[in-house]
């Protein structure tokens, strides 16, 4: 009991420290100074009359929601004793291929810094700014030429080093034993099977109403659709964080999606986020990047927001360092590359293109973006062991192929396709640009909802269950390519419902 | 709760196996290390914590002196602790443990030696060990100040002279002045953590390549 007790005074210490320096903790200091002024509000028990009027005016709420927004992104703090790479990472051979793997990248921007000649940042002159903040609203749609640069990396590279990742203390041997991993990823990470992923996904069973499957147009909206609805607007009306989440597992309504999104993400529209996107545009306008040439608007901005920074403190990666020109090695000139931290590898933008469909507003569209960037895009392209990390996803995928589809896996591995070589680049983009934007959505509902990634790799297993019978008609890597190729009349959720409850093993 | 480390001496790992070590295949599964306190009397301990390495259950057994007079003896104070969840997977393998006085099953008063005896059923790891292990006794209690007879019996309050006008009370101005230094003490002790945002050195942000290290 002892252990509980202080575990849970260090949480609660770690969000309030948190919380400290975030606007709602100023809001709430100004609220609780102009409550004074309130009849009820007396001198004897202003505490409690404060707290009272805080629960009354909905600030209590709003304070709940930012606390269950950091225990669902932040870890817990972990053992004294552990150094902070512990808890970006905690098995050092990952910590290590993440270093390499980093080290590669760098090593390829630099080198096309060098032959193309461009700095890796320039200060825009005067003119240059004037065109650019005239040209912005125009810039929205258009992808700039990239025909010079090629990508820092394409997802397939990153497959290669996934699938040498290897433990120096496992038994990695030639020998078959009852472990081997008959699919390219080798490393023993714990995965779930059918019965857990059964009991964690309970709300997509069969016997509970889903948006994707129970709205189809031969169903009577008596059945389903009508409640739902109505219990989506009494959970925005209520603006908690927690009830949204829980019940966006069985889907949003297209009509509320953009609000349940932002309340989940614990998004506020205050004048400072408006007033930070501007800075943020601001920053854009004065300096040119050699990354810009890879993406294009909501990420540029994202590129010089240096508040994503603290997302590396429980990401396995690490922001790339450089000097200020001629001041190589000082460290009060060491500055980070791009100021947000992150490369950009070729399909980024494939992560904003879906959230245009639900905001319009570009500085709402931008702290969208950057929350689902923080919480679960980021773990799409690092290599670490967290249950939401690609590499588990990747071997997630491959056990639920291997232990239900085992016809299937064996056929496509004896002719050379080996599944994940097709579904990798699903997952890495989480399914952007491969479903129908509305089946996208329905999709990323769920990631919200669950707060794991893991539905990807569901979902990926199910699509190969779908086209079982083709696949195994296939007799190369290509038939089978062409026969995953087009992915855009897929209904997500009648595949993982009949997937992972419907299906005779 | 203070505590306070107890230089140790840990002696290196003896596996336990049945048959010859040379001929027969497979790896041990059962690990024992020795820790010893050369320098130190039998002390209560608080608290052990280490690095985890691929072992799947712990069990700790101590050389426990009940009083003066009783020889010492071996007790179990830790059954098949479990660090991996599935010992075939990598859940736990990497982790740092702690352990307490309050989990043992024994008293822990007196402890001059201790065993540690690591097991991982699995044979898919090449080893397994335990590291960084380090052992803690309770620290001193704060002690007990006596206050000097001025602080704990103040004189009663003598009635104060009656200044110019003009001036403001000074009851008031000592509370005031309090106040303001309980806010400047807070303000200084939230320090935040929320960033500035600037990512450029003095307005510069002329690089030139990025950097491995």
């Amino acid at each position: 009991m002892l252990q509980e007790e202080s575990d849970l005074s260090l949480i609660i210490a770690q969000i309030v420290q948190k919380l400290k320096g975030s606007n709602l903790y100023s809001q709430l200091e100004r609220q609780a100074w102009a409550s004074l002024q309130r009849p009820e509000i007396k001198l004897e028990s202003l505490k409690e009359d404060i707290k009272e009027f805080f629960k009354i005016s909905g600030w209590e709420k709003k304070l709940q929601n930012a606390v269950y927004s950091e225990l669902s992104v932040f870890p817990l703090p972990s053992h004294p004793a552990a150094p902070p790479e512990h808890l970006k990472e905690p098995l050092v051979y990952m910590r290590k291929a993440q270093g390499s793997w980093e080290k590669r990248i760098l090593k390829s921007l630099n080198s096309m810094c060098t032959e193309l000649s461009i700095p890796l940042a320039r200060k825009r002159p005067v003119g240059e700014q004037k065109e650019l903040l005239n040209k912005w609203n125009e810039m929205g749609t258009d992808e700039p030429d990239l025909s010079l640069f090629r990508p820092v990396y394409a997802p397939k590279d990153f497959l290669e080093v996934l699938i040498n990742l290897r433990n120096p203390n496992y038994e990695n041997g030639d020998s078959l034993s009852f472990r081997t991993h008959l699919g390219l990823i080798q490393v023993p990470l714990k995965v779930k099977d059918i019965p857990e992923l059964k009991e964690c996904f309970v709300e997509l069973g069969l016997n509970t109403g889903q948006l994707g499957i129970d709205d189809s147009t031969q169903v009577p909206p008596e059945l389903f659709e009508n409640e739902h609805v109505r219990i989506g607007q009494k959970v925005l009306a209520e603006q908690d964080s927690a009830a949204a989440q829980q019940y966006i597992r069985q889907g949003s309504p297209t009509a509320l999606r953009a609000e349940l999104w932002a309340l989940i993400l614990n998004i506020s529209s205050e004048p400072e986020d408006v007033l930070y996107y501007e800075q943020l545009k601001t920053n854009v306008i004065q300096h040119d990047l050699l990354v810009d040439s890879l993406i294009y608007k909501v990420l540029l901005c994202f590129s010089r927001d240096t508040s994503v920074l603290s997302h590396f403190a429980y990401n396995s990666a690490s922001p790339p360092k450089s000097y200020i020109r001629g001041k190589l090695g000082l460290e009060e000139y060491a500055v980070f590359y791009p100021p947000n931290g992150v490369i950009p590898f070729h399909g980024f933008s494939m992560y904003v293109a879906p959230l245009c469909f639900l905001y319009h507003e570009p500085s709402k569209l931008y702290q969208i973006f950057r929350e689902m960037y923080v919480r679960f895009f980021f773990r799409l392209h690092s290599i670490s062991s967290h249950p939401s990390g690609i590499v588990s996803l990747c071997l997630l995928f491959e056990t639920l192929l291997q232990t239900y589809l085992p016809q299937l896996f064996y056929h496509l591995r004896e002719i050379g396709a080996q599944p994940l070589r097709i579904s990798f680049k699903w997952m890495v983009r989480a399914f952007s640009g491969y479903l129908a934007t509305d089946q996208l959505l329905l999709l990323w509902d769920r990631i919200l909802g669950y707060n794991s990634l893991e539905i990807l790799a569901v979902l990926a297993a199910a699509v190969f269950a779908f086209r079982a019978v083709n696949l195994m008609e296939v007799t190369s890597l290509a038939a089978a390519e062409a026969v995953l190729a087009d992915l855009s009349t897929l209904k997500v959720m009648p595949l993982l419902q009949i997937f992972l409850f419907a299906t005779v093993t | 709760m203070s505590r306070v480390l107890v230089p140790c001496h840990v002696k290196g790992t003896v596996a336990l196996q049945v048959g010859d070590v040379r001929t027969s295949q497979g790896r041990p599964g059962v690990l024992v290390i020795d820790v010893t306190f050369p320098s130190v009397a039998p002390f209560e301990l608080q608290e052990i914590t280490f690095k985890n390495y691929y072992t799947a259950f712990l069990s700790i057994r101590v050389r426990h002196h009940p009083s003066a007079h009783t020889p010492a003896k071996w007790v179990t104070c830790l059954r098949d602790y479990c660090l991996m969840p599935d010992p075939h997977s990598e859940e736990g393998a990497q982790e740092y443990v702690s352990l307490f006085r309050h989990q043992m099953l024994c008293n822990m008063a007196r402890v001059s030696e201790l065993r540690l005896i690591l097991r991982q059923p699995s044979p898919l790891w090449l080893s397994f060990t335990v590291e960084e292990l380090q052992i803690y006794q309770q620290g001193p209690k704060s002690p007990s100040m006596t206050f000097p007879k001025w602080l704990s019996h103040p004189v009663p309050c003598e009635q104060p002279a009656l200044l110019c006008e003009g001036l403001p009370d000074p009851s008031r101005v000592s509370s005031e002045v309090q106040q303001m230094w309980a806010l400047t003490e807070m303000i200084r002790a939230s320090h935040t953590s929320a960033r500035i945002g600037r990512f450029d050195v003095d307005g510069c942000y002329d690089l030139n390549l990025l950097s491995y290290t």
